[in-house]
C-alpha cells in the first residue's frame, strides 16, 4: 500500500543518532588516505590494485567466470569500434587527438580535473564532446554508444597507468567542487533513502538482491563498462543515472555539475590505483 | 566489414580447447521496443567447427542465447597448425564463416 | 526533533488521505494537483525529487483526464506527500552526510 511505504520511508529517517564527530581538518590528500585505509582495512586480503576490479575483487566465484570471459571479453567490439571512431577525421579534417594532450593517447587517468579558466570541472565525457563541438560535430549522447566507444578506447591507452587527480591548492572553487562531490557521495536520496556509501562503503561485497556490491575504492577505473545487465556498453554517465533511479530518485541530466563533481570525488579518492577499462561488469 | 568471430583454438596434450566470441543482436522476437513494437526474431541458430574435414562441435543457438554469444568448449584431437572454421547460420539465412589456425 | 516532526506530517498526510471525503471535482482536483506540483518542484530545485512522486503525479492526471477525480484528487495528495517527504529528506541529510564520511 502506498500509505505505508509512506511511513516507512519516513521511518527510514529516523535512523540511529550517530555521535557528531568533532570538526576535524580534512584535506584531499587526507581523505583519500583514510578512504584507501578503509578499504584495504576491511578487505585485507585484497590487494589494494585490485580494488578496481569491483564484485570481482569480492567474489571468487565471480572472478572465476570474469577471468575466463577476459579472453574475449564483450567490450571487444566497442573498443575496436572506439578506436575507428578516435582516429577517423571529422569534416574539418581534424581529428580528436588534436584536442587532447598527447594526442588523447594515455591520457585517461588524469581525468577529471578542474578548468581554471571556466570554473568547473572536465570529466573525460565531457572533453570528447567539446572537442566535437569546437570541430562543428554533433556531440554524442552522453550514456552508450559512441561515447562508450570512444571513452573505451582512450581508457585502453591508459590500462595499468594510475589515477592521477588534481585538486589544485590555488584555486577555492577547485576544494569546492571536490567538497560537492564528496557531499553527493554520503548524502542519501530517493524514496529509498540510500546514498552511495550505503551500498559501495557499507556493504562492498554484500548481496543487492542478485548483485554483489562493488567497493567504492577504485568503482571507477574500469569505467566505461560493458553491463551484461545492459546487454551493452555503459559511460560514468549511464551508471550515475541509473544508480539514482535504482534507489527512486529522478536522475539529473548527464554530467549535471553534481555528477561532475562526484566523480571528481571519487576518482581523486582512486589515485595511484590503476586504469583497468573498459570493463565488464555482470 | 570486420567478421563478426573471434576464435582462439589452443592444442594440448590429447584435446583442443576453443573459445569463441560471435557478435550477433539475438533478439529473441519476444521484446519489445520503446514504441511498444516487437522487435523481430533475429538470431543465430546454428553454429559449426570443423576441423580436419570432420565437424567437432555444433552448437544450436535460437532465442534463449543472448546478445554476443560466448562459446568455449574442448574436443579430443587437432593440433597446432590445423585449421579451425566456424561458420553460424542464423533466422534470417544470413551467415558468416571464419578460419583460424590451432595454436 | 525534526524526525519526529516529519513522522507526524506523514501520519498527518496519511490520515487526510484515508479518511473519508466528499465526491471531488475537477476544482478540488485541480487544487490538490496544483499544491502537488509546487512540492515537486521545490523538491525539483533541491535536486532530490523522487520517482514515485512523478508516478502519482501521472496517474492523478490519468484518471482526471478520464473524469475519476476522486481517485485523481487522492493521487495528487499522495503526490504531494511524496514530494514534501523528499523536500524533509533533503534537509534533514543537509545536516546529516558528514556523520557518514570515513574518517
Amino acid at each position: 500500500m502506498r500509505g505505508l511505504a509512506l511511513l516507512v520511508a519516513l521511518g527510514m529517517l529516523a535512523g540511529p543518532q550517530l555521535a557528531r564527530a568533532e570538526a576535524t581538518k580534512s584535506s584531499p590528500e587526507k581523505d583519500m588516505k583514510a578512504f584507501q585505509a578503509y578499504f584495504t582495512h576491511k578487505f585485507p586480503k585484497v590487494p589494494l590494485k585490485d580494488f578496481v576490479n569491483g564484485p570481482y575483487s569480492m567474489n571468487e566465484g565471480l572472478r572465476k567466470q570474469w577471468i575466463e570471459k577476459e579472453t574475449f571479453p564483450p567490450y571487444d567490439f566497442a573498443l575496436d569500434h572506439g578506436k575507428e571512431l578516435f582516429n577517423k577525421p571529422f569534416k574539418n579534417g581534424k581529428t580528436f587527438a588534436d584536442c587532447f594532450p598527447n594526442k588523447g593517447i594515455g591520457i585517461r587517468q588524469n581525468y577529471p580535473y578542474f578548468d581554471d579558466k571556466t570554473n568547473e570541472v572536465i570529466t573525460l565525457e565531457v572533453a570528447v564532446n567539446q572537442c566535437l563541438e569546437k570541430n562543428g560535430e554533433k556531440p554524442y549522447n552522453y550514456m552508450k554508444d559512441d561515447m562508450a566507444a570512444v571513452t573505451a578506447y582512450m581508457a585502453f591507452t591508459s590500462r595499468g597507468k594510475p589515477f592521477n587527480i588534481k585538486v589544485p591548492k590555488n584555486n577555492p572553487k577547485a576544494l569546492e567542487a571536490y567538497e560537492k562531490g564528496k557531499q553527493y557521495f554520503y548524502q542519501r536520496r530517493g524514496q529509498f533513502n540510500f546514498s552511495c556509501a550505503s551500498c559501495h562503503v557499507q556493504e562492498p561485497g554484500e548481496h543487492i538482491r542478485a548483485e554483489v556490491l562493488a567497493p567504492a575504492l577504485g568503482i571507477l577505473n574500469a569505467m566505461p563498462i560493458y553491463r551484461s545487465e545492459w546487454g551493452g556498453m555503459g559511460t560514468i554517465s549511464r551508471r550515475f543515472t541509473s544508480c539514482n533511479s535504482q534507489v527512486r530518485g529522478v536522475p539529473l541530466k548527464p554530467q549535471d555539475p553534481e555528477y561532475r563533481n562526484v566523480e571528481y570525488y571519487l576518482s581523486y579518492m582512486a589515485n595511484g590505483l590503476p586504469i583497468s577499462g573498459p570493463g565488464a561488469r555482470p | 566489414m570486420a567478421s563478426t568471430i573471434r576464435v582462439r583454438a589452443i592444442a594440448g596434450a590429447d584435446t583442443t580447447e576453443v573459445q569463441a566470441l560471435v557478435q550477433h543482436p539475438m533478439d529473441s522476437g519476444f521484446v519489445k521496443n520503446a514504441k511498444g513494437e516487437i522487435i523481430p526474431a533475429h538470431h543465430i541458430e546454428t553454429v559449426q567447427f570443423e576441423t580436419g574435414g570432420k565437424t567437432v562441435f555444433t552448437a544450436l543457438w535460437g532465442p534463449a542465447v543472448s546478445k554476443d554469444p560466448f562459446v568455449k568448449f574442448s574436443f579430443k584431437g587437432g593440433k597446432k597448425g590445423d585449421d579451425l572454421k566456424i561458420t553460424w547460420v542464423d533466422n534470417k539465412g544470413a551467415t558468416d564463416t571464419t578460419t583460424a589456425k590451432i595454436m | 526533533m525534526r524526525i519526529m516532526t516529519s513522522i507526524v506530517a506523514g501520519a498527518a498526510v496519511l490520515m487526510a488521505l484515508t479518511s473519508a471525503h466528499a465526491a471531488e471535482t475537477a476544482d478540488t482536483f485541480k487544487a490538490a494537483y496544483e499544491k502537488a506540483e509546487a512540492a515537486n518542484k521545490k523538491a525539483g530545485e533541491l535536486r532530490n525529487q523522487w520517482t514515485t512522486t512523478d508516478k502519482a503525479l501521472k496517474a492523478a492526471k490519468k484518471a482526471a483526464d478520464e473524469g475519476n477525480f476522486d481517485v485523481a484528487t487522492k493521487q495528487a495528495k499522495q503526490a504531494e506527500a511524496l514530494a514534501n517527504a523528499s523536500i524533509a529528506q533533503t534537509k534533514q541529510e543537509e545536516k546529516l552526510w558528514p556523520d557518514a564520511v570515513i574518517r
